[in-house]
């Protein structure tokens, strides 16, 4: 997607922009004003509203949808547009709810603003109204149809962001409109009105109830008080909760969002966070990030005696285990701790992720890997994920994944073991492959096989790839138009007579092609692949390549890692992981993590013989990342600043840093003291921005800067088939909107710890199954996923305190024997 | 959004100006010799002299201003506006508060919270509201706020009590049900203009 800069003039002013751009985006960009209801930057237009409607060399066009030509001239306001766009206002609110004074909205709603500003004070349209009623759609989704003004910028999002296409509209029952007004009204409103006069919204599956990822982003665009929270119905007024930007704790995305706090309960001043918001044309949010917002730390007090006892323990500690939930900073801190006192720090995920990264480095010289997600869902249109469940593992992975599919008209190559339902639902581009577990190297070779240069290639590598491909030949079914004498007798004259005519027939054909071995292995059609991929490269430019957990779990993870390596070298595409759990990613690089746990150990969110928790369960209280500030590195290699939403009224690891000698004056005071070898910058927290611009500049923290790291000759070995698994395999994977103990904690995430298998698996298994380890058992419910397809079962990992890590081991799959019953 | 107001964290840290007092007597012999002084100086009865004065003519000349309050009381205008009151609707009883939070938000003194809930009927319910009296000024905003005339000021002064929350909630300002005939409407401040109807465009109706 190569652009080039033009020049247009918008309203007199000359502005830069690219070709291809939207009008109304270039506007944004240079701070220039054009109303617009149904348009979300980074969808498609919908084309709803029709208020965004310009003037482009004269001839009318919507913002929304008219591209930008070299010398463009746009007048956005004129007195024709102006009547246009008053007519418009003026119809959506023909039997709008007079509510505003209940409405959830009021105050922050689209509606109000511009009828306010078009100055609607009077009414010219009637018709009479149709009843609407109200409707929960899911446990959190709450749904008034008589607020709709069928903007579908819900439908527009959930489709084209989200991929989980859950809403559409429908009918809507009202009345046709008066024939008269076709000839008085200004066009645009009336086609607009004759629309909405026609539709509402309803979930897409044909029930009354939506069946999706329960992100809540729908609530988040809509721009009246129609789609709102379940919990948060007339809960409170926009304008009396304080909004604190931070950043989402609970995957390693880290997104941005605004917590929303007000004071409990009038007799209970004391803080509480009632909505989670975020900026929805340049970041979406996730069930988790947007729901997952109660857990923090409410009971904590300065416990004296619990304290001295916590300073002792660390004075003894060998080893403190800890989870990827923790700032920076505080991973800075258990970095002290080691340094100065040789503690080993144990954190599973992280270290799986460091070795991963480690390798990467060895081979490839770089740092880390070299492209983040932000950049792949703007400018690629050919994705390819290897090693990570799409709809589990970070929700704006699948988002990326999904929204280069619908806004880059891409393609897409899924491999991963457990069949899903929903990523073929992305695009009629999408190809998945469920292979095996353990022949994520195979995966590798194909994408090696794919785009890469063979010529380029190691000769090992060359070998083992040419080995796969060999001539063979299929049958194709062809139409023909075959000459067939036949006799007919004219219904006239009776007489016989032959008559040759041309009929259409099948006939088979053998055709020569080349068979891929890779393709075939991995459990693709391997017959017709070269066919599908034809279509699915036509027209691409630009690659991406995302990596996920799988691979840092993996017996053979250096060599997954090498080929990650190869692949940034020689095929022309970009390259991203995804670090497996929060702030895995910086303490990846701030942390020396140790393998294994010996001797006393502390644990901070993590099981231990003294426990430290944000949860309030352990044996010292510690603040949740929603009580404190600090700063994360998120996905997209960026350190990002959050800040406390609510107050804490316990100790914090700082605290018990100072008793050890060790300490700062505050938390953040080590926020400049981030290794600047590995990419940190010492800026201080007060200086880091955390927003964005309105052209969707993310003015957000910092980029990390790694350096560069030392390159060793490494070989790729060639994959052997040792480490693929067979049999019943679970996989440790949590279900959508659970990541950890603290989703698990808020009151709006439902998902229970469970084992998660496809219907057909689930009926097979019953209510209830005993899982057996190699290393020990479990015993879980059986919780049907409809999106799961194939045999392997999921087994969550987010509750802390049931140890999943160890009976997984260094492998995200294991060979379990399920039995039946308790 | 600025993030200045994150970055003060010295809570508690403010400039103290200390009152400049004049001198009081340090030492005990000062103290005595200031009773002394006050004492035999009379300067009590120069104090006295209007009240004792006006007793002479209360007790034996009948001319006695004191109204016994709480046993008498004394008629306030009728524009006088004071404590709170929520009114009922006329025709249903209900009461006219909707939760819009409007009164909240503009009261300067914040003396006003409301808490509202999605009630059964799917409307939204006033779970609590209270006016704390201690803050409120009287500014009169809340009841030139109110869309549904529902919290107007009326003529009860008496803002004194064994406790303040004790005329503070909702149920104490509502109008009591069985006295719903005698509520009464206030013109003027905050409610409709006489000329309302030349001032609104009426909108159109298909039925």
């Amino acid at each position: 997607m190569m652009s080039n800069n033009i020049t247009i003039t918008i309203d007199g002013i000359a502005c830069e922009a690219q070709e291809g751009e939207y009008i109304l985006n270039v506007a944004r960009a240079n701070g220039i004003y054009i109303p617009a209801i149904c348009y979300l930057t980074r969808c498609s237009p919908t084309l709803a509203c029709r208020i965004c409607l310009v003037e482009a060399d004269g001839r009318r066009v919507y913002s929304c949808n008219a591209r930008v030509k070299d010398g463009m001239n746009i007048v956005t306001q004129n007195e024709a547009i102006l009547e246009e766009r008053r007519a418009i206002m003026e119809v959506y609110d023909v039997n709008h709810p007079l509510q505003c004074g209940v409405c959830d909205q009021s105050g922050e709603c689209e509606l109000q603003n511009y009828t306010l500003e078009l100055g609607i004070d009077s009414q010219h349209y009637a018709i009479p109204d149709t009843k609407r009623g109200t409707a929960d759609w899911s446990s959190v989704l709450h749904y008034d149809a008589g607020l709709c003004i069928v903007c579908e910028r819900c439908v527009t999002v959930c489709k084209d962001m989200i991929g989980d296409a859950a809403l559409k509209t429908g009918p809507r029952g009202g009345d046709p409109l008066d024939k008269s007004y076709k000839a008085t009204m200004p066009k645009d409103a009336y086609s607009m009105w004759n629309k909405l006069q026609k539709s509402v919204i309803v979930p897409s599956n044909g029930t009354e109830y939506t069946n999706c990822s329960d992100c809540g982003e729908c609530t988040a665009v809509c721009p009246v008080g129609a789609l709102t929270e379940r919990d948060f119905v007339y809960q409170s007024n926009a304008w009396e909760l304080r909004q604190i930007p931070a950043t989402c704790a609970h995957c390693s995305s880290g997104c941005h969002i605004y917590y929303e706090t007000k004071h409990t309960a009038i007799g209970n001043s004391k803080e509480k966070i009632y909505r989670v918001k975020n900026e929805w044309n340049y970041q979406s949010l996730c069930g988790a990030g947007r729901f997952g917002y109660d857990y923090e730390n409410s009971s904590a007090v300065k416990d004296k005696t619990a304290f001295d006892r916590a300073v002792a323990a660390l004075q003894k500690a060998d080893t403190i285990r800890f989870s990827s939930m923790i700032t920076n900073e505080e991973a800075l801190m258990l970095q002290t701790l080691k340094e100065t006192q040789g503690v080993r720090l144990v954190n599973p995920d992280a270290r799986a992720f460091q070795s991963f990264l480690r390798a990467y480095a060895e081979a490839s010289g770089q740092g880390i890997y070299p492209d983040d997600f932000k950049s792949i869902m703007r400018e690629s249109d050919f994705v390819v994920t290897v090693g990570t469940k799409l709809r589990n593992d970070n929700p704006n992975v699948r988002y990326v994944f999904n929204n280069i599919q619908k806004m880059n008209k891409g393609a897409g190559i899924y491999f991963h073991p457990v069949g899903d339902a929903l990523v073929p639902t992305f695009g009629k581009n999408v190809e998945t492959f469920e292979h095996k577990p353990g022949e994520e190297e195979l995966a590798m070779h194909l994408v090696l096989d794919l785009f890469a240069d063979r010529e380029a290639l190691p000769d090992s590598v060359r070998k083992t790839i040419e080995a796969y491909h060999e001539p063979r030949t299929r049958t194709v079914t062809e139409k023909v138009m075959e000459e067939v004498t036949v006799t007919e007798t004219d219904p006239e004259t009776a007489e016989e007579k032959t008559v040759t005519k041309k009929v259409p027939k099948t006939v088979e054909k053998e055709v020569e092609y080349d068979h891929n071995g890779l393709v075939e292995a991995l459990g693709g059609d391997a017959e017709h692949f070269d066919e599908i991929f034809g279509k699915m490269m036509n027209k691409k430019e630009s690659f991406a390549l995302i990596l996920g957990e799988d691979l840092y779990f993996h017996p053979r993870a250096d060599n997954l890692a090498r080929l990650a390596a190869l692949i940034e070298d020689v095929c022309a595409m970009k390259l991203a992981m995804v670090p497996p759990r929060s702030n895995a990613l910086g303490v990846a690089l701030i942390c020396d993590l140790d393998a294994e746990a010996t001797g006393y150990v502390v644990g901070y969110n993590a099981p231990g013989d003294f426990i430290l928790s944000a949860l309030g369960t352990g044996d010292l209280d510690m603040p949740a990342l929603n009580q404190q500030e600090g700063t994360l590195t998120n996905m997209n290699k960026r350190v990002v600043p959050t800040n406390a939403a609510l107050p804490y009224g316990g100790y914090e690891l700082n605290d018990l840093m100072n008793s050890l000698g060790l300490g700062k004056t505050l938390t953040v005071d080590w926020t400049t003291s981030l290794p600047e070898d590995r990419g940190f910058v010492a800026i201080d927290f007060d200086a880091l921005p955390n927003g964005y611009a309105n052209d969707g500049q993310e003015h957000r923290g910092y980029l990390l800067d790694v350096p560069p790291a030392e390159k060793t000759a490494t070989e790729i070995a060639p994959f052997d088939g040792d480490g693929v698994l067979e049999g019943q395999i679970a996989y440790r994977c949590n279900p959508q909107r659970q990541f950890s103990d603290f989703t698990d904690k808020a009151h709006q995430i439902f998902e229970p710890f469970a084992l998660y298998a496809s219907p057909e698996k689930a009926e097979e298994l019953g209510k209830r199954v005993t899982v057996v380890f190699d290393r020990g058992s479990l015993e879980l419910d059986v919780i049907v996923d409809e999106r799961i397809r194939g045999d392997i079962v999921e087994i969550p990992d987010f509750q802390s305190n049931k140890n999943i890590y160890a009976l997984f081991g260094d492998n995200r799959y294991a060979t379990v024997t399920l039995r039946k019953g308790s | 959004m600025s993030l200045e107001q994150f970055k003060n964290r010295n809570v508690g840290v403010q400039h103290y100006r200390m009152l400049d007092l004049s001198h009081t007597p340090q030492t005990g012999w000062g103290q005595f010799k200031q009773v002394v002084r006050r004492t035999l100086s009379l300067e009590l009865f120069v104090g006295l002299k209007v009240t004792l004065r006006e007793m002479t003519k209360a007790l034996f000349f009948g001319k006695m201003h004191t109204t016994k309050y709480p046993f008498e009381k004394l008629p306030v205008g009728p524009r006088y506006r004071a404590i709170h009151e929520m009114k009922r609707l006329l025709e249903s009883g209900h009461y006219r508060c909707i939760g819009c939070g409007l009164c909240e938000k503009i009261c300067p003194a914040d003396a006003i919270r409301i808490e509202t809930a999605y009630g059964e009927d799917q409307r939204k319910q006033v779970q609590e509201y209270t006016i704390n009296f201690g803050r409120c000024i009287f500014c009169g905003y809340c009841a030139e706020v109110c869309p549904e005339l529902a919290i107007v000021h009326g003529g009860r002064y008496e803002t004194a009590s064994e406790q303040r929350a004790s005329f503070s909630l909702f149920d104490d300002m509502l109008t009591p049900i069985d006295r719903l005939k005698e509520q009464k409407e206030f013109p003027g401040y905050g409610s409709v203009s006489p000329d309302a109807d030349k001032r609104i465009h009426k909108t159109p109706l298909a039925y």
